[in-house]
């Protein structure tokens, strides 16, 4: 009987094996408008309105494949030119807690594909909204808002800060558990 | 029937053969390096099988020739222990002197395989990208310097040393009817001398898994004379064709207005990307993506507007063109020769 069971359990814990994540390379075009606004603050005469979020977000925010993407184009595209690898030059670093337009995914990519004053340009037409989110989710893991299992790993580059699934979660960063 | 079955093998056995033969066969060398490991492997498998023919015999004619059993097994023979030893010592001896010979086999077709490019005249450093090959000639005047991808034009008769290195995982450059494969890898220099006796376009392949569309990262090298090469270059070095007619200039518009010139880049435009291949002479090249595609008008279309389609986790993304503008890219690319 235990051992009819054990050869039961093998080759469904096997098969278990063959679950991988969805990897969606070929977006369908339709719902690559990203046109979605997002607000800055949350403050707003009357009460708080409701957090706007995008329906893109939540299959880009924890997905691994689509933050090492993001990973290899933040180089690829040149954010480090200002933002140092997330450590902050030119511009601001992407690795701390505060945030000056939000942490939220949403932000972040409104940040890329709008731009913000003080330097940061508008990618609007220049990056796949696919691959804005991409980004978006890779920069967010810069703070530790990533799970780390799901955050890239290894930088082939010098780094301001360890591999992102090694960073400290930023939920519960600078406070006692 | 019989000859029916005899003909199906007789063309079986051809069409077998047919496969051997080629622009990218180890068996079909068009080069020093490569007529060099053919003639070693062809020499190493008749000799190895000739051993084994010998010890199969060895082994199967004692078998046979069993004699009955003996009414006194355990008694001892005179002069047997001797012949055994004999026979041994015989068997290690010339396994040692085959052993020898194919190393010193070996070692000489080493030699002359570092011997064909050190006089070499002309230097290319080839980048593994996933999944396309960069190329670069080096000059010692920097305003030669030239950058393609995917297909690699040598002189014919000439040697040439190859700088072999990678940006992302490690790949492996074979051109199987001019050399041996050589890895390319991160952070490191291989260098690789190959020469191509005549003329002629030959076939390589990436040939260590590099991910998923490892299959679909040919190359190709093209061997011309001289005076034709030098020609090519000069060409390549020539900025992009300005567009001409009014589909190809909106074209240009929109590649530099879209997200295409944040990889790509075409000499004498502001697009400047390095991290895909450089497209000012692509419509002069035979294949699009590596090997993927022949070059055509309905190929680049067809590329352009799903490559995710095509190479599958390529790193071209999917961008959102319309009909119209997907035609004025295609005009623009295709006059890009």
């Amino acid at each position: 009987m235990r051992a009819a069971v054990a050869m039961l359990l093998f080759p469904v814990l096997a098969l278990a094996a063959c679950q991988r994540e969805e990897r969606d390379t070929r977006p369908q075009s339709a719902l690559g408008s990203g046109e979605q606004p997002t607000p800055v603050t949350t403050l707003e005469p009357g009460g708080q309105r409701p957090p706007a979020s995008d329906n893109k977000a939540a299959s880009f925010e924890a997905n691994a494949f689509h933050m090492s993407e993001g990973k290899r184009l933040f180089g690829w595209f040149n954010c480090s030119g200002c933002h140092a690898n997330g450590g902050g030059g030119m511009g601001p670093a992407l690795m701390d807690q505060k945030w000056l337009y939000g942490s939220s995914i949403e932000s972040i990519h409104a940040t890329i594909r709008d731009g913000r004053p003080n330097g940061m340009p508008s990618f609007r037409d220049k990056i796949p909204d696919d691959q804005i989110w991409e980004l978006a989710a890779f920069v967010r893991s810069l703070s530790g808002n990533a799970p780390s299992s799901a955050a890239p790993q290894r930088n082939d580059d010098m780094m301001a800060h360890p591999s992102e699934n090694r960073m400290p979660d930023a939920a519960t960063l600078g406070k006692s558990p | 029937m019989k000859r029916l079955v005899s003909m199906a093998f007789a063309t079986a056995g051809a069409l077998l053969l047919q496969g051997c033969a080629g622009w990218q066969s180890a068996l079909d060398p068009k080069g020093p390096a490569a007529s060099e490991l053919a003639w070693l492997i062809w020499f190493f498998t008749a000799l190895c099988a000739v051993v084994w023919v010998l010890v199969m015999i060895a082994l199967v004619v004692p078998l046979m020739m069993r004699s009955r059993a003996q009414a006194e097994p355990l008694a001892i023979k005179a002069g047997a222990d001797d012949r055994k030893l004999r026979a041994v010592m015989t068997a290690v001896g010339l396994t040692a002197i085959v052993l020898i010979g194919l190393t010193l086999l070996s070692f000489f077709a080493n030699r002359t395989l570092a011997a064909i490019g050190s006089d070499a005249a002309l230097t290319i450093r080839v980048t593994g990208h996933q999944w396309w090959w960069e190329v670069r000639y080096e000059d010692a005047t920097p305003s030669r310097i030239l950058t393609t991808a995917n297909e690699i034009h040598i002189p014919a008769g000439e040697p040439v040393r190859l700088l072999l290195t990678s940006t992302d995982v490690i790949h492996s450059f074979w051109i199987p009817s001019l050399s041996g494969k050589l890895d390319l890898i991160p952070g490191h220099m291989n260098v690789l001398d190959l020469k191509a006796d005549k003329p002629g376009v030959y076939r390589g392949q990436c040939a260590e898994f590099c991910g998923a569309q490892h299959a679909n990262m040919g190359t190709f090298i093209i061997a011309e004379p001289r005076a034709k090469f030098d020609a090519w270059w000069n060409d390549q070095l020539q900025p992009a064709a300005t567009p001409t007619g009014d589909e190809a200039k909106a074209g240009q518009d929109l590649f530099l207005k879209r997200p295409c010139v944040m990889c790509h880049r075409i000499g004498g435009t502001p697009a400047g990307g390095t991290v895909a291949p450089d497209l000012t002479h692509i419509a002069s090249r035979q294949t699009l993506a590596a090997g993927t595609l022949t070059m055509s008008r309905g190929n680049l279309a067809a590329w352009i507007a799903d490559p995710q389609g095509i190479k599958p986790g390529s790193h071209m993304p999917v961008v959102e063109l319309s009909g119209d503008e997907l035609n004025a890219m295609v005009a623009y690319l295709e006059a890009l020769k």
